[in-house]
């Protein structure tokens, strides 16, 4: 996920991301359109070319999402730990 | 929001009391134990969940009737001090096998006292799951109020 890495600096257009990569740009190019589709990634037109950056939505709710989710389930297994630990050591 | 904001990992800490080996055994063997039971993608009603207790091992559902659901694999077992688990549950909350479309989580346990526990959690990778977006987000809309209401309810049978 060298691409993303890169969109994580901030927004960049296809030849930015595509340099010192050791893949085509036209390879860059199809990556994109997968993040872009799969909602990852975000891009706009500026000045001739598009900038691609990452959709901070997309990827904020999926973290977001797990964030909560392992917040309280950790506590659940800290609950199911604690209830009888001397019972499973003895 | 920062629109250029970076995905960092989810990171949290708790402390168990209780000794280490017990925390590492009720976070795998047990992991049932402590599984909202809401938290399923099977087409069954969710009997139990399943972590085989080693490297390359299944982390799976089993439904009432018996159907099978993989979540992911044990991908690091080092009891009793570290676990890495693939997630392989992308947005459209169906399991795809690539590792390359999978997150991961790690998990610590760091002996503080003989039975005190100290346990760091750590998922990561977020970005490499497809669908990530409106699936997602609906999922937090709809899922989240119900998920708290369990949790709610089992600590208070606790």
């Amino acid at each position: 996920m060298a691409i993303f890495e890169r969109l994580e600096r901030g927004p960049l257009s296809v030849g930015e991301i595509a340099r010192n990569l050791p893949v085509t740009r036209s390879a860059v190019s199809q990556h994109l359109k997968i993040l872009k589709d799969v909602g990852l990634v975000a891009s706009q037109r500026a000045a001739n070319r598009q900038i691609y950056r990452i959709d901070a939505e997309g990827v904020a709710g999926l973290r977001d999402y797990f964030d909560r989710f392992w917040q309280e389930s950790l506590q659940a297994f800290k609950q199911a730990a604690e209830k009888s630990p001397k019972e499973k050591s003895r | 929001m920062n629109a250029l904001a970076a995905v960092p990992p989810v990171r949290h800490t708790i402390v168990v009391e209780a000794p280490r080996e017990h925390a590492f055994e009720v976070f795998t063997r047990g992991i049932d134990s402590w599984w909202f039971r809401d938290h399923s993608i099977g087409t069954e009603p969710l009997k139990e969940v399943v972590m085989e207790p080693r490297e390359g091992g299944r982390v799976f559902e089993r439904g009432i009737h018996g159907a099978e659901c993989d979540w992911g694999r044990v991908l690091v077992w080092e009891p009793p001090s570290r676990l890495v688990v693939s997630w392989n549950i992308g947005g459209d909350w169906q399991f795809d096998p690539d590792l390359a479309h999978a997150s991961e989580y790690e998990v610590r346990f760091i002996e503080e006292a003989p039975a005190r526990t100290r346990v760091e959690f750590e998922h990561r990778h977020f970005e490499r799951h497809g669908g990530a977006g409106q699936n997602i987000r609906d999922a937090v809309e709809k899922g989240w109020p119900k998920l708290l209401a369990a949790y709610g309810a089992t600590a208070k049978a606790a």
